[in-house]
């Protein structure tokens, strides 16, 4: 569905991702990790557009969109949830929500999709009134991810879902994510969390300084004794 | 927003000002005050529309004002040499149209301006608005200071008094109601989704750089008709009345109302305008009574000195990002 060859994204003179190359097929989990400044949220926010490419190609469902504009970007299927939530703080759940479903002409699918999202997160629909920042943490990465159900992507990009939350939302937030694959969602995922990101995921690739380095099922990366060590800690 | 009830409450607020001022108790300088008050309500919504809505930040919303006032004094005074208003009657309707027609080609200038300067600078993300902006208000008015045809530096004088209380309310009224729309639409929407946050605003498939644009230049359009008025009221145009001080004024006027909200603006513009009055009276009255050695001067220490009390007490502006109930954004669950 999602095919990343040999990408490259430099800022400035710094070369982020220099060589970067895997494959997301249709209904997969596949995750994305990596020590910290490997190129995990470089290569998402290349993916969805936020950063320009200078090599390499992205394609997909068959078409290249390498460099287009984010915002052309989502109408085709592409769901990005960004690292640290970014959720609108003053306006209310339901705006938040109400916004994601912005490119959609016809608003009963909004709507329909709202329900989708309060099905998957009841705390959202019980907020529904509130103002986005008067969430705690996990309720507003909830909201993230249920903006970006709304926004209706084929593919949502997670990035870094359990990033500063309490242990009990981690576990939570990863069974919402298995579950909104099960619903038919293909989901890539971007997470320092490895373990349980690889106990979640179908394949898996591992980052090393702007380079795929290891890649595979993501049981077989579980027991790789060198995935094990450098990122399990084991 | 609640429509018909903002109507009743501005005729009546026209009615009553018209009703005063034919009864002599609101004289000529009271008249010039409310004028005032209503040019800077067209300011302040404006500005606010860009820096509060959107979430942009201009720092020359005076040099955009200062398009409307040369565009359309130059029209209605260098080219059809209009020379005063008549009383209206059906024959004198040309004069008013010229100066109608000159006040919203001002406002079209001042918005392509806009559109020219707030492209580029809009399409990168951060602060770079703010010293663009900053340089085109002080560019335009070295641009007209340069231009001998409109008076250059001794300004555009002989402009005819066009702006009457009626018109002016007209336009504010119009302003109030065209931005309040635009915020209520989709649009609107997605201008506040920008200042919420850009990146989840690209990401929800929102073109920002576009929205960003297009708040910018209506913005820049009714400063430009807020231009136009004001030269057609006090009958002059000088480069210095546009300057940085000036657009710091109308800042003002949006950050002591609360950014985002139109009321605060609205309150604003009237109540700071005419504190700047009565602080002048008080200030020349305490003088006569105490023999103080204190003169006009002082005025602006104990603005400045309220304005830092406002802040202190109301970080957010007199209003925060409220609105009175008339002005409500129809907020589902909210």
């Amino acid at each position: 569905m999602l095919t990343v060859k040999n990408l490259k994204v430099n800022y400035g003179q710094i070369e982020a991702i220099k060589e970067v190359s895997f494959e997301v097929p249709e209904g997969k989990i596949v995750t994305l990790i990596g020590a910290n400044g490997a190129g995990k949220t470089t290569t998402l926010r290349a993916i969805s557009g936020l950063e320009k490419a200078s090599g390499g190609t992205i394609t997909f469902k068959g078409k290249d969109i390498t460099n287009q504009e984010a915002h052309q970007l989502v109408p085709l299927g592409i769901s990005h949830v960004p690292e640290g939530r970014k959720i609108f703080p003053t306006l209310t759940v339901y705006e938040n929500l109400e916004i994601a479903g912005w490119t959609i002409k016809d608003k009963k699918i909004v709507k329909q999709r709202m329900e989708e999202v309060f099905t998957a997160f009841p705390r959202i629909r019980e907020r529904i009134s509130q103002l986005g920042g008067t969430l705690s943490g996990g309720e507003q990465q909830m909201l993230a991810v249920g903006r970006a159900m709304v926004t209706g992507g084929e593919i949502l990009l997670l990035d870094e879902p359990s990033m500063g939350l309490a242990p009990v939302l981690v576990d939570e937030i990863f069974e919402r994510i298995v579950a909104l694959n099960k619903m038919g969602r293909t989901i890539l995922l971007v997470e320092q969390n490895a373990a349980e990101a690889l106990e979640i995921a179908d394949f898996a690739y591992v980052l090393e300084v702007g380079y795929t380095k290891y890649s595979g099922p993501a049981k077989v990366m579980k027991a790789d004794p060198r995935v094990r060590e450098a990122y399990l800690g084991v | 927003m609640n429509f018909p009830k903002f109507l009743v409450a501005s005729v009546a607020f026209y009615a009553i000002v018209q009703v005063l001022s034919m009864l002599g108790i609101f004289n000529g300088y009271m008249m010039i005050i409310i004028n005032k008050s209503l040019i800077y309500v067209i300011l302040a919504v404006s500005l606010n529309l860009i820096n509060g809505i959107t979430g942009q930040f201009s720092l020359g919303h005076m040099g955009f004002a200062a398009v409307g006032a040369y565009v359309s004094g130059t029209i209605t005074t260098l080219f059809f040499k209009l020379r005063a208003p008549r009383e209206f009657s059906l024959d004198a309707l040309p004069a008013e149209l010229v100066f109608f027609c000159a006040i919203v080609v001002g406002g079209l200038v001042a918005a392509f301006i806009g559109v020219l300067i707030g492209f580029p600078s809009l399409r990168l993300k951060g602060d770079y608005l703010a010293i663009v902006t900053l340089g085109f208000g002080e560019i335009i008015k070295s641009v007209i200071n340069g231009i001998d045809y409109v008076g250059g530096p001794r300004g555009l004088l002989g402009i005819a008094p066009f702006s009457n209380f009626t018109v002016i309310f007209i336009f504010a009224f119009l302003t109030i109601v065209i931005i309040r729309n635009v915020i209520e639409s989709s649009h609107g929407r997605a201008m506040l989704a920008i200042r919420e946050n850009e990146l989840a605003a690209d990401l929800a498939g929102v073109d920002s750089t576009r929205y960003k644009v297009t708040g910018f230049a209506m913005g820049a359009f009714f400063a430009g008709i807020a231009g136009g008025l004001l030269a057609h009221l006090i009958q002059m145009a000088h480069p210095t009345q546009y300057g940085f001080l000036a657009s710091a004024m109308v800042l003002i006027l949006v950050y002591a109302g609360g950014m985002g909200s139109l009321t605060g603006s609205i309150i604003a513009a009237f109540l700071l305008t005419f504190l700047t009055e009565a602080l002048r009276l008080g200030v020349d009255w305490v003088h006569e009574i105490t023999k103080l050695p204190i003169g006009t001067e002082w005025t602006m220490v104990i603005y400045a000195l309220l304005l830092i009390l406002i802040m202190l007490f109301k970080p957010d502006g007199l209003m925060g990002m409220r609105e009175a109930k008339i002005l409500q954004l129809g907020r589902k669950h909210a």
